[in-house]
């Protein structure tokens, strides 16, 4: 649930307003405003940030792995408004179950690459996106490296057989 | 890295990226083991004579997974890792992550140690700069800028080994501070190299700024307009050489930046020499960043009042109790870090370098995701080379500044 003093702040109400139960949560925590946001909005509430709210960057893109919790992944987002130096924090919760999200490529180009090491690193899956391939692990690599049942030694401990 | 670029390799019989027959594309595969590509980079280009139709990136060669390392080591110890991500940059990673951290725990750094990190970030950059511009340049044909600037990244990094006994992966700043007092005769050395330094770098741009060859070869070259920049997620001196004036140190300072009188150099041009000349001015701005925290360097604590997170001096763990409780326990299991998370923002050489750590209550960090400036600005080269000549490629992508310990992590 979406704390009530959080809604005085101008993003929250516009964004509140724009898309109704786009937000699902949120906190305010070392002056970081996050964002809980409904999966299937994603795109939508991205575009409107950009395009009414100036969140002209999307300066990082990254996962992180709850195992054994569920919803296991959270996608974060961090945008950032060059006009008001404003940053914010956007979350997509997970199932792992159904560890698919739609891509933000089509709002900022930048997400190409993020999304990519994302889905390498993680193996959640962005719809939309014009080439989801690997990026830093070979193309035949099998697992998701940072993931937290993923040991950190690997699978295999030499390349001798 | 990806499977069209497998693909490619084995597609010599006339097919091409776009998919495409045409006899007249030419696929050149360059690096990863390319001098120009500074480290392990492959670039794939689509060639109609001497054009790039198309330019496609290979990453990953240098991934050494220091995010899922991070996740199994103490707060302290993850400092040691942070130095090997952007290798010509160290401080200014170790300065990121501390900070996160330092952010997450809620600890005060005395004035002291803000300023020895400001000054030791800014010789950083300037070092950083110096192997930019020596490996530009002779890339580009200059062989003897390359001389000059290593002979003063060399006084940096004697330096750096002067204050924490090693010249590259220095781990200096600890998360509470410095990781050791500042060496005797410190001032001394420091302030003979910024007194030095202006003088240096007219030297550089006596050899460049109106070279007819290097204008030649930057001039117009590698032109990629604002808005596509920022869409493409580039930062840093890129942005400043098209015209932005956004700088983190000014827009959300940090380790006291705020006290500090610099200006930030941009230009309109957004091209190869614009990011040429951001660049050199940048390095006179840092040392004089830098002549202020030297002449004005506070006195007092290089550590924070922390006694759960910072070592006990030596001298009082042999007659204070208390002092060697606190030694054991952070030696042998690291401290704890409040639940939360944040993402800290600095400004590196290369760009808006991010920290995102969270933390789940216990002494090893839960996740660490490093934003490296040169992923972003890397993204880039694409937009910037295609439809341009290749011998511009050298020029665009020397241009960039990437690190790519950075790209890859």
């Amino acid at each position: 649930m979406l704390p009530d003093h959080l809604r005085d702040i101008q993003i929250v109400s516009a964004l509140e307003a724009q898309l109704p139960g786009a937000i699902v949560g949120g906190n305010l925590q070392h002056s970081e405003l996050t964002l809980e946001i409904d999966p299937p909005t994603i795109v939508a509430v991205c575009q409107f940030l950009k395009q009414q709210q100036q969140f002209v960057r999307l300066s990082d893109l990254t996962a992180v792995d709850w195992y054994p919790r569920e919803p296991r992944f959270q996608v974060v987002y961090h945008l950032h408004c060059l006009e008001r130096n404003e940053r914010l924090r956007l979350k997509c919760l997970l199932d792992s179950s159904r560890a698919e999200v739609d891509s933000v490529t089509c709002v900022w180009r930048s997400a190409d690459w993020y999304e990519r090491e994302v889905f390498d690193l993680f193996g959640i899956v962005f719809r939309n996106h014009p080439r989801l391939q690997r990026i830093l692990m070979p193309e035949d690599w099998e697992g998701n490296p940072l993931r937290k049942d993923y040991p950190v030694h690997g699978y295999k401990y030499s390349y001798a057989k | 890295m990806s499977q069209s670029i497998a693909h490619m390799d084995a597609s010599t019989n006339g097919e091409t990226l776009l998919g495409t027959p045409s006899p007249r594309r030419l696929i050149l595969n360059m690096g990863p083991q390319h001098p120009s590509t500074h480290g392990v980079l492959r670039l794939l280009l689509e060639l109609d004579g001497e054009t790039i139709v198309k330019a496609d990136l290979d990453i990953g060669y240098l991934h050494t997974g220091i995010e899922k390392q991070c996740e199994n080591l103490t707060y302290q110890q993850v400092v040691t890792l942070t130095d090997r991500v952007d290798y010509l940059s160290n401080l200014a990673e170790n300065l990121c992550y501390c900070l996160a951290v330092e952010k997450l725990l809620g600890i005060e750094i005395p004035p002291m140690a803000q300023w020895m990190r400001v000054m030791l970030t800014e010789l950083t950059r300037i070092s950083s700069h110096l192997v930019w511009l020596g490996t530009h340049a002779i890339d580009i044909g200059a062989m003897s800028v390359f001389l000059y600037c290593f002979r003063e990244r060399e006084d940096i990094l004697r330096i750096f080994e002067m204050f924490s006994g090693q010249r590259m992966m220095t781990s200096y700043f600890r998360i509470g501070g410095l990781a050791l007092e500042p060496p005797r005769g410190w001032h001394k050395e420091v302030k003979q190299f910024l007194d030095a330094f202006p003088g240096r770098v007219d030297e550089y741009e006596e050899l460049l700024t109106k070279n007819p060859i290097w204008l030649q070869r930057t001039k117009g070259v590698g032109y990629v307009p604002l808005n596509d920049l920022l869409d493409l997620g580039v930062t840093g001196p890129m942005l400043r050489a098209a015209g932005l004036a956004w700088d983190v140190r000014k827009a959300e300072p940090y380790s006291s930046y705020e006290k500090f009188d610099f200006d930030v150099p941009t230009r309109n041009e957004g091209d190869v020499y614009a990011r040429y000349q951001v660049r050199v001015e940048e390095m006179r701005q840092s040392a004089r960043i830098a002549t202020q925290a030297l002449e004005g360097m506070p006195a007092g604590p290089w550590v924070a009042d922390a006694p759960h997170v910072v070592l006990p001096d030596r001298e009082k763990m042999k007659t204070q109790m208390e002092a060697l409780i606190y030694h054991f326990k952070i030696v042998t299991e690291g401290f704890r870090v409040p639940p939360g998370e944040v993402y800290q923002v600095i400004e590196s050489p290369r760009g808006e370098l991010g920290y995102y750590v969270v933390s789940n209550g216990t002494s090893k960090p839960y996740r660490v995701h490093i934003h490296g400036p040169s992923f972003g600005n890397l993204q880039a080269t694409p937009r910037m080379i295609e439809g341009r000549l290749i011998a511009d490629v050298i020029a665009s992508l020397g241009s960039i500044d990437f690190v790519l310990g950075d790209v890859d992590r």
